[in-house]
């Protein structure tokens, strides 16, 4: 019986060796280990035996079924490891074929800008203003220092609707207006669109989108101006820019500047985005004219404050390389996915 | 304003500083330099040369062999076509490897088989015209007369004089004063800290009076004029002017004429004040009248063209007629001709919106009239009239009669300002010394005395002491002022209105709606494009009195066409398909008195490909979703012309309409070219707004298990599946966590005209688990109530 057991032992890892798939090996499993498997006859003739023999014998038949249990398990995982290769292999993909790709909708980039200039003031505690486009005179012009036959009236061509009713061509009457509703301390900025009567071309657009700011205070001097640009200027075109203010002049602030900052692209080397001139121009401010915060009821004895303007197409432009200002309102997509 | 370098050094001496150091300091103490360029600048290596020889060319008739005495050891051989010359005539001798003022190279090289070194230059070829050399002809060579510094071998550009800067300068409209050399003169003194020396003034006279000439002059609009100052010259000698006085005008962008027009222009741009010269012979009753024009009358211009004028604008008149439209232009008659012997000079302070108002009306802006529009001092009159007495004298011109009027009905008052020092320094945030801004105020000729500023009356644009702080700020130096940075805290932040709109906008993005923003104006064809009935109230726009054309002249009242616009523009640029977005605003007009409503709606579209209503109705529902904006009624609209009657919807909530959405009417579409489907969603943004609710709580996740019911109906095909899905909703209750169409099919199983509409339901209680028996219950009330419309279970 031994003998019989070891040939037993020898055919059935020899089988399960051999088998080339699950099924094979299921057959092995059944011819050995099944119920009418050959070990489990074997097993079966055990009663047959002395007593001296039965515990020897059994303890032998015991192993040997373990063998060949194990033998089959092993094998068991060795085809089922090799199908699931071959299947992973079978669904082996060119995986530098193109993605299907999410069609997300793509902001406007005049609205990148002013969301990035947005972040950056409400970042410095400032709030967000609007007001009407279509405005009276009152507002765009008189209350801002501009009266009637005033010079810079000629300066910005006003499309009106009646005498008194005008598209704004500034958002400057923001300043008034917030000041009428808001105490000192105020920090706001006013985005918003404005007008003017210039025919479209490349840098000109009948219509395009100013940023106000405004801030009063008491003690709020020209450096705080300088500073809180500066801080602007080197959000926007990083760290190591530097800003030169140049005197200008604009009816309702005194003293009034125009703001420039060093080159983005050349550092102030010159290129052709500067026009050699390393500075590149950005924004007017200026000290609020007192009689401007006078009309905004507020005592310029007392406060004073700044007020900036930043041209929003402009810097669109600088920020995209855009060339050509008329892109932004043709609304090509395939001009807008670009961004 | 075009400033020579040359006549601001007559001055202010800067000779020593560079044209670009120049532009960079002035620009920064306030007047902006644009651009500055070097006269003459494209020539190079051309020389005075001297004519030793002069013999035809062998081979050709017209030709001229030269010998050029050009500074070097011996003379050159250039070979001309000119016919002007004789030996010892000066003239530009362009050199082998020279450039003229074309750009175009000359190289040694043969004129038929004679050698020639160069070519001898016309006054075209230095980039000059006669006006500069009036004794020079303009097809010929340029032969140097003895204005000129005739020495062989001299640059050209040094001996004519053609070798001046020109700085364009960008002045703002509060400083008409620095409109004129002097005014420039004294920014770049004190920006350079050098003297100023101002022109001299002072002219004799031949005696005479000039009453016995002009007789009377006679203001009537006191408040359209001023001052009015004049003088007579006698015995006028028209002449040319010399060539200091051509080549400053030249530099200075103006065309020389004759010496008594030369020197009109030389004081306007020395002074910035216009001048006028009128000739003696046609002012009637020789006496001036300045008033308004009278109804009827007519002018003919300097221009030639005859004028209408009408009784707003002021002229100045003699006896019988207007002989000059005031500070804008003279008449025909009164300007300076050949023959033309006693002069009347005219300095006079017109007001700007007056001059403006007219320059406007008549469509002729001159010199004059800009720079009266911008506003004049008018006590300089009398200084810019001397000067060009002061003119007439040394230019030989004519003989200055004794003594000048000027009426002068209202003296200007001098601004004073309290000077305060320590004010200053605070509104700025500078520490500057009283006495340094005294030295400042001083050099720009303001007086400071006992405490208070007297203005200078050229600085009208000064009359408050923030004006003070400019003056002190821009030459302490705008570089020289800290910056500090933005203290203390401050309540800012969007607000809620705000977060709203960014929140739309992101999930308008992420929907795959990309932003586009379109003109707030349109033409009012629009209205006929999307098919608004003729008399629809949206037809009542906004209308722009001054539009730059019909396509800009109207505010939209929808913003419908600025969608279509755009998606015209993308098919016909072969972007066939695509998803937009705009949060637009329209203009609701509110009449004269009140400004106009200023409504936002979201604008949201889709076109092309397999986009479809359905498309962007889910879309919108996931906007809807977001915005918190639940129980919304929706309903079919069939009537609006521009949309689609069999695919277009109002969602309404609480009865008032939120959303107009549908596809459209292919009419519309091929009145913008679009031969796709276009589906667009009109959202009321501001009501959106108002029925928002974006407020989130946490609801507990579900404890109990859901049991899912797939019902399927059969009812008319009119029968809307809001209508019920609304039954449903109604019949289950609370116990109904979702309801869910997932098909309509229509066919003869069914029946003619009737639908079948499957519904898959989930209930769930929150409570407990619910049975079976009652899930049964809860569908059998549906049952029902779908019964009560005709609606059967389908078996």
């Amino acid at each position: 019986m031994k003998e019989q057991l070891e040939a037993l032992r020898a055919a059935a890892l020899k089988e399960i060796a051999d088998s080339d798939d699950l099924a094979a090996l299921e057959a092995a499993r059944v011819r050995f280990l099944g119920k009418k498997g050959e070990i489990t006859a074997i097993l079966k003739q055990m009663g047959g035996l002395s007593p001296e023999e039965r515990p020897v014998m059994g303890q032998l038949a015991n192993t040997v079924r373990a063998a060949v249990e194990e033998a089959i398990e092993e094998e068991q995982r060795k085809l089922k490891d090799k199908l699931k290769d071959l299947k992973l292999a079978a669904e082996t993909v060119d995986v530098t074929m193109p993605g299907k790709k999410a069609a997300p909708g793509h902001r406007h980039p005049l609205s990148i800008v002013l969301d990035e200039v947005k972040d950056i003031f409400i970042g410095m505690g400032f709030s967000i203003a609007t007001g009407p486009e279509i405005e009276w005179d009152y507002y765009n012009f008189e209350a801002l220092n501009i009266p009637e036959g005033h010079p810079a009236r000629d300066t910005q061509d006003t499309f009106y609707i009646t005498e008194k009713m005008l598209l704004r061509t500034q958002t400057s009457p923001c300043q008034i207006r917030y000041m009428e509703g808001h105490k000192p301390p105020i920090r706001m900025i006013a985005p918003g669109r404005v007008f003017r009567s210039d025919p479209v071309d490349a840098t000109h657009s009948p219509l395009f989108h100013q940023i106000e700011g405004l801030v009063v205070d008491k003690d709020i001097t020209m450096a705080d101006l300088k500073g809180n640009l500066l801080t602007l200027a080197k959000k926007l075109y990083g760290e190591d820019t530097e800003i030169r203010l140049r005197p200008h002049h604009f009816p309702f602030t005194e003293p009034s500047c125009e703001i420039d900052v060093s080159c983005f692209r050349c550092h102030g080397k010159g290129c052709s985005m500067c026009k050699n001139e390393g500075w590149i121009e950005i924004l007017g401010a200026g000290m609020v004219h007192p009689k401007v915060l006078e009309r905004g009821g507020i005592d310029p004895e007392v406060y004073s404050g700044y007020a900036f303007g930043l041209g929003v197409e402009r810097l669109a432009m600088f920020r995209f390389a855009v060339d050509d200002m008329r892109l932004f309102y043709d609304n090509d997509l395939r001009f807008l996915n670009q961004f | 304003m075009d400033l020579s370098k040359r006549w601001l050094n007559d001055y202010v001496d800067l000779h020593d500083i560079s044209d670009k150091e120049f532009a960079d300091q002035i620009t920064l103490s306030g007047s902006k330099v644009e651009s500055y360029s070097a006269e003459g600048e494209t020539l190079s290596n051309i020389v005075v040369g001297k004519i030793l020889s002069l013999e035809r060319h062998p081979d050709s008739d017209h030709l001229w062999v030269c010998s050029v005495e050009v500074g070097g050891d011996a003379p050159v051989q250039i070979v001309t076509g000119a016919q002007n010359l004789t030996v010892g005539d000066y003239v530009p001798a362009a050199l082998d490897n020279s450039v003229i003022a074309n750009g175009t190279k000359i190289k040694k090289g043969k004129l038929r088989g004679v050698e020639s070194c160069g070519m001898l230059c016309s006054l075209g070829e230095l980039g000059l015209t006669v006006h500069d050399f009036p004794y020079a002809i303009e097809d010929g060579i340029f032969v140097l007369g003895d204005d000129c510094d005739r020495t062989p071998g001299k640059d050209i550009r040094e001996a004519i004089g053609f070798n001046d800067t020109v700085t364009e300068f960008e002045i703002t409209p509060n400083r008409p004063d620095c409109l004129s050399v002097v005014g420039l003169a004294r920014e770049a003194a004190v920006t350079f800290g050098r003297k100023l020396t101002v022109p001299d003034n002072r002219y004799k006279t031949a005696g005479g009076n000039v009453r016995d000439y002009l007789h009377n002059v006679t203001i009537s609009e006191n408040k359209k004029c001023s001052r009015y100052a004049g003088a007579v010259v006698t015995n006028v000698r028209i002449g040319r002017s010399p060539r200091w006085v051509r080549e400053r005008l030249r530099a200075s962008g103006v065309r020389p004429i004759n010496n008594i027009v030369d020197i009109t222009n030389f004081v306007m741009l020395e002074y910035g004040q216009p001048m006028h010269a009128f000739d003696l012979r046609y002012l009637d009753g020789g006496e001036v009248i300045v008033r308004n024009a009278k109804e009827g009358e007519t002018i003919t211009t300097l221009d030639g063209a005859v004028r209408a004028l009408s009784p707003d604008m002021l002229v100045i008149a003699d006896a019988n007629k207007p002989v000059a439209v005031a500070g804008i232009m003279g008449g025909e008659y009164s300007g300076i001709m050949d023959d033309t012997t006693t002069i009347v000079f005219e300095s006079a302070c017109f007001d700007g919106p007056s001059t403006r108002r007219t320059a406007k009306k008549l469509g002729m802006r001159t010199e004059a009239s800009s720079r009266y529009e911008k506003g004049l001092d008018s006590d300089g009159c009398v200084k810019s009239l001397s000067r060009a007495l002061q003119l007439v004298n040394e230019l030989d011109a004519g003989d200055v009669l004794d003594g000048i009027i000027d009426v002068y009905p209202a003296p200007k008052k001098q601004t004073v300002i309290d000077f305060c020092p320590d004010w200053v320094n605070h509104f700025i945030g500078i520490d500057v010394s009283a006495e340094e801004q005294k030295n400042i105020l001083t050099a720009l000729e303001f007086k400071v005395e006992n405490g208070k500023i007297y203005v200078p009356s050229f600085r009208m644009d000064v009359e408050h002491k923030a004006d003070i702080s400019e003056e002190v700020a821009r030459f302490y130096g705008f570089d020289k002022i800290g910056s500090r940075a933005l203290s203390g805290a401050a309540a800012g932040g969007f607000d809620e209105a705000q977060k709203f709109e960014n929140l739309m906008i992101r999930t308008c993005l992420s929907l795959g709606f990309t932003e586009i923003q379109t003109y707030s104006f349109m033409s009012p064809k629009a209205y006929d494009k999307i098919r608004l009935p003729e008399n629809d109230p949206l037809r009542e726009s906004i209308v722009i009195s001054n539009p730059l054309g019909e396509d800009t002249s109207i505010m939209r009242t929808t913003a419908l066409p600025s969608m279509l616009d755009i998606v015209a523009k993308n098919y016909a640029n072969r972007n066939l398909e695509g998803s937009l977005f705009e949060l637009a605003t329209v203009y609701l007009s509110r009449g004269t008195e009140e400004l106009p409503e200023e409504k936002r709606v979201l604008t949201v579209c889709v076109y092309g490909g397999e986009n479809d209503y359905f498309t962007l109705k889910g879309k919108v529902e996931t906007l809807l979703d977001i915005a918190g904006v639940t129980g919304w009624d929706i309903e079919a609209l069939r009537t609006d012309p521009a949309y689609h009657p069999g695919r277009t919807a109002v969602i309404s909530v609480n009865g008032k309409q939120l959303v107009k959405i549908g596809e459209i009417h292919p009419d519309t579409a091929e009145n913008y070219g679009v031969g796709t489907r276009i589906c667009v969603a009109e959202i009321d943004f501001d009501y959106l707004y108002e029925i928002k609710n974006t407020v989130r709580l946490y609801r507990h996740l579900p404890k109990f298990p859901a049991l899912a019911r797939d019902l399927a109906f059969v009812c008319d095909k009119t029968v809307p599946v809001v209508t019920l899905e609304r039954l449903i909703k109604q019949a289950i209750g609370k116990n109904l966590e979702t309801i869910e169409l997932f098909d309509v099919y229509e066919g003869v199983q069914v029946g003619l005209s009737r639908k079948s509409v499957a519904f898959s339901l989930k209930l769930r209680a929150a409570d407990r688990t619910l049975t079976d028996e009652e899930a049964d219950a809860a569908v059998k009330k549906a049952i029902k109530a779908l019964a009560e419309i005709g609606a059967v279970l389908r078996a």
